[in-house]
C-alpha cells in the first residue's frame, strides 16, 4: 500500500507568531520553524498502517527550503521517501492554491492512501483534507481517530460534537487525523541516522504541473486587507481565598451580569 | 436586495444559536435565505429561522444528504449558488460546516476565509489568529465569498422574515456518495449546551484530581446553563471524554465567560480559549499562568472555592 503523509511546517506555537508587513504573509523567519503537532499524528499512523498492511510511506511537504528540516524529521520517525514541492511561485497561496498545488503533487505520486491532520496551528483552516478529496475525486475520510483497513475498504471514526460517525469507503481516500488516535513515537538515533539518506525528491511548479495561475500571493482567491496586534488584555484582578474565594468570584460574575 | 445563503445547523431539527447569530448578522448583508439539509425539518424549525429574519427556507431534508460525509452538502450549495446567485454564502466556522465550505470553494471557484469574527462593509472579514493575538481584515477576491463564521461572534437579534418555504429538487451525485456514514454513536453528556457554541464554559484541569470530582465543575456548569470543557491533561487521564477537550489540538471556544479550574494555562490549552470575553481562573498556585489571562482570579484550593461559588451563583438566581 502506497500512504503519503502531507506534512506541514509550522511556527513553534511557543514563540511570538507574526505576519510580514510586506506582503503580509505568515513571517516565517520570525519564529523556529517545527513540525506541525498533528501531523506528527498523521506520520505515525501512516506508519502503523504500513506495519500492518506494508507498502511504502512517502512523506509530502509544500514549503520553503527550511521546511526540508520537518521533512527529516519525518524520514527520522520511519518515513522512507519524501517529495518537497518548493518553489517562489507557491510563496503566499491560500487554501485554495494549497490544495491545488498538493493535489497535482499528488497525480505524480501514485497513492491508496492521502493521510492529513485535521488541522494546522498556523493558520487553522481545517479545510486541506477535504478540498484534496474534492480535487482528487476520492472519499473523504476526516477528523479519524480510528482507521482500519481491510484489503481495499477503509472505515474510520470520524469524531462529531456528539461522539463520532463510523464511515466507510473504499481505497483510494484521504483520511485526516485528530490528537486520540495515536501516540507519535520519537525518532530514534539509528532513524535520525538513516534520515540522512533517504530520498527527499524536489518539485518546482512546472514539474509538478501545477497552474501557476492558480498559486501564490497573485494566484489567490483571497487577500489580507491589513492586520494590527490585538490590544493585549487589561489586567485583572486576582485575590486569596481566605474562606470566601467562591462568594468574592460571585460578586465578580454578578458585577459582570453573569449572574 | 442581493441574496445571503445560511447553512442551517440543526441536532436532530432543533436550530442551533450560531445559526441565528449568522442569520442577524446575515440581514446587515442582505436578504438571508437559510438553506435546510438533513431530516428534522419542522414547522418549529421554520417559524424559528423566519423569526431571526429569513426571507426564504431551501428546504433539501431527505436522508442522501446527511448519510454521506460533507460532499453531498457541498453538492447542493453549489446547486443553489448556481440556481440563486448569491452575493456570499454564510457558514458557522464548524468543524464539519468549514469542511463544506472547503470543498464548495473548490465547486463553485471561490474564495474561502475561515474563523471570522465579524463582516464589515465591502465585505471585508475580520479573522482573530494565533489565538487572538493578531487581528486580521481580509477578502475574497474571486468568484462569491464563502464565510466560515466563529459562533458567539455575532450578537443574536429577532427580526421577522417571511420564511417563504421552498423544497429544493435536487439529486445527490454517485461521486458525493463515496464515504457512507454507517453508524452515529452518540456520547452525550446529559442536556448541556455544545461547547463550541455556549455562551459560558466552565473547564477542569488536573487540579481537579479525579474523575469523580469533575461532578463539582459539572454543578458550577449547571448553575451558570454553561458547557463543561477539560484541559488535554484531564481528557488523558480519562476524567473526562475527549471530545470536550478545550485547546490547540481540542475544540477552539469563544464564549462570554470562561472559567478554567485546576488549569494551569500552557500556551497549547490558551489557543483554544485565549478569544473568551471574560476569564474567570481558579488555581491553588499564585504564578499559574492562566492568571496572566484572567479578569478575575481566585488563588485557592478548587474543592473549596468551586462548591462555595456554585452555591452562591444558585442563591443569587
Ligand atoms: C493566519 C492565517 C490565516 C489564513 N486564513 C486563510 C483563510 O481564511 N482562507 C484561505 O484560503 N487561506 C488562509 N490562509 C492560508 C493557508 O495557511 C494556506 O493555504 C495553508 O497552506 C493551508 O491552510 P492550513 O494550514 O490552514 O491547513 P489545514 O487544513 O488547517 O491543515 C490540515 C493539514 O493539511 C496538511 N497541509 C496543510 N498545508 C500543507 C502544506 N503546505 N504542505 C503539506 N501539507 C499541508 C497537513 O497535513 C495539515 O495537518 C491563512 C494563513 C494564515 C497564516
Ligand atoms: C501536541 C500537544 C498538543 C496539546 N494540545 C492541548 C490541548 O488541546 N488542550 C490542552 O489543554 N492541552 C494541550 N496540550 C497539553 C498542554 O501542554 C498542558 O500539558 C495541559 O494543558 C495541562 O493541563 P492542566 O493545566 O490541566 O494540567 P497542569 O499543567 O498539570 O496544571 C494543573 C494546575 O492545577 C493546579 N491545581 C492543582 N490542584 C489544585 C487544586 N486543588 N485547586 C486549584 N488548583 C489546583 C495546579 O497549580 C496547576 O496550575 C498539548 C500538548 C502537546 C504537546
Amino acid at each position: 500500500m502506497n500512504i503519503v503523509v502531507c506534512v506541514k511546517q509550522v511556527p513553534d506555537t511557543a514563540t511570538e507568531r507574526k505576519l510580514r508587513s510586506d506582503d503580509k504573509t505568515l513571517d516565517r523567519d520570525a519564529a523556529d520553524g517545527v513540525i506541525n503537532e498533528l501531523c506528527e499524528y498523521a506520520v505515525e499512523e501512516a506508519l502503523r498502517l504500513k506495519e500492518a498492511h506494508g507498502g511504502e510511506v512517502t512523506v509530502l511537504t509544500m514549503g520553503p527550503d527550511k521546511a526540508s528540516d520537518t521533512i527529516r524529521k519525518a524520514l527520522a520517525m520511519g518515513a522512507d521517501k519524501a517529495v518537497h514541492l518548493v518553489d517562489d511561485a507557491l510563496h503566499g497561496s491560500d487554501a485554495l492554491g494549497t490544495s491545488h498545488a498538493l493535489a497535482q503533487a499528488l497525480k505524480k505520486i501514485s497513492f491508496d492512501l492521502v493521510v492529513l491532520g485535521s488541522e494546522s496551528t498556523d493558520a487553522r483552516t481545517g479545510v486541506l483534507a477535504a478540498m484534496l478529496a474534492e480535487r482528487l475525486g476520492v472519499p473523504q475520510l476526516t477528523f479519524a481517530n480510528q482507521v482500519q483497513i481491510d484489503k481495499g475498504a477503509i472505515s474510520i471514526q470520524r469524531v462529531t460534537d456528539y461522539g463520532y460517525d463510523r464511515v466507510e469507503a473504499s481505497l483510494p481516500a484521504v483520511v485526516s487525523v485528530v490528537e486520540k488516535i495515536n501516540e507519535p513515537r520519537y525518532p530514534s538515533f539509528k532513524g535520525i541516522m538513516a534520515a540522512k539518506k533517504k530520498p527527499v525528491e524536489k518539485l518546482g511548479v512546472a514539474e509538478a504541473e501545477v497552474d501557476a495561475s492558480q498559486v501564490g500571493l497573485a494566484g489567490s482567491w483571497s487577500e489580507v486587507v491589513d492586520f494590527a496586534a490585538a490590544p493585549p488584555r487589561a489586567a485583572g484582578t486576582v485575590v486569596k481565598d481566605e474562606g470566601d474565594g467562591g462568594v468574592k468570584a460571585a460578586d465578580f460574575l454578578a458585577s459582570k451580569k453573569f449572574v | 436586495m442581493s441574496e445571503i445563503l445560511v447553512l442551517v445547523e440543526h441536532v436532530e431539527g432543533q436550530v442551533k444559536k450560531v445559526t441565528l447569530e449568522l442569520l442577524t448578522l446575515a440581514r446587515k448583508l442582505g436578504a438571508p435565505s437559510a438553506v435546510w439539509t438533513g431530516a428534522g425539518y419542522s414547522p418549529e424549525a421554520a417559524a424559528k429561522l423566519a423569526e431571526y429574519g429569513a426571507e426564504k427556507i431551501y428546504v433539501a431534508d431527505s436522508a442522501e444528504v446527511s448519510d454521506y460525509v460533507v460532499a453531498p452538502k457541498a453538492e447542493l450549495l453549489a446547486h443553489l449558488v448556481a440556481e440563486k446567485s448569491p452575493s456570499v454564502v454564510l457558514v458557522a466556522a464548524t468543524a464539519e460546516a468549514k469542511e463544506i465550505a472547503g470543498r464548495l470553494a473548490i465547486k463553485i471557484d471561490s474564495g474561502v476565509l475561515t474563523d471570522v469574527v465579524g463582516i464589515e462593509d465591502g465585505l471585508v472579514a475580520d479573522q482573530s489568529i494565533f489565538g487572538g493575538g493578531v487581528n486580521v481584515r481580509s477578502r475574497v477576491t474571486k468568484g462569491t465569498p464563502i464565510i466560515a463564521v466563529r459562533p458567539n461572534s455575532t450578537p443574536v437579534e429577532a427580526a421577522a422574515g417571511a420564511g417563504t418555504e421552498e423544497q429544493v429538487s435536487f439529486t445527490v451525485s454517485e461521486a458525493a456518495k463515496s464515504a457512507r456514514i454507517v453508524e452515529r454513536v452518540k456520547q452525550e453528556k446529559g442536556a448541556r449546551p455544545e461547547l463550541t457554541e455556549a455562551a459560558v464554559v466552565v473547564s477542569g484541569g488536573r487540579g481537579v484530581g479525579s474523575a469523580d470530582k469533575f461532578s463539582i465543575i459539572e454543578e458550577l456548569a449547571d448553575s451558570l446553563g454553561a458547557a463543561v470543557g477539560a484541559s488535554r491533561a484531564a481528557t488523558d487521564a480519562g476524567w473526562y471524554p475527549h471530545q470536550f477537550q478545550v485547546g490547540q489540538t481540542g475544540k477552539t471556544v469563544s464564549p462570554q465567560l470562561y472559567i478554567a479550574a485546576g488549569i494551569s494555562g500552557a500556551i497549547q490549552h490558551r489557543a483554544g480559549m485565549q478569544t473568551a470575553k471574560t476569564i474567570v481562573a481558579i488555581n491553588k498556585d499564585p504564578e499559574a499562568p492562566i492568571f496572566e489571562l484572567a479578569d478575575f482570579g481566585v488563588v485557592g484550593d478548587l474543592h473549596e472555592v468551586i462548591p462555595q461559588l456554585t452555591q452562591e451563583v444558585t442563591k443569587r438566581k
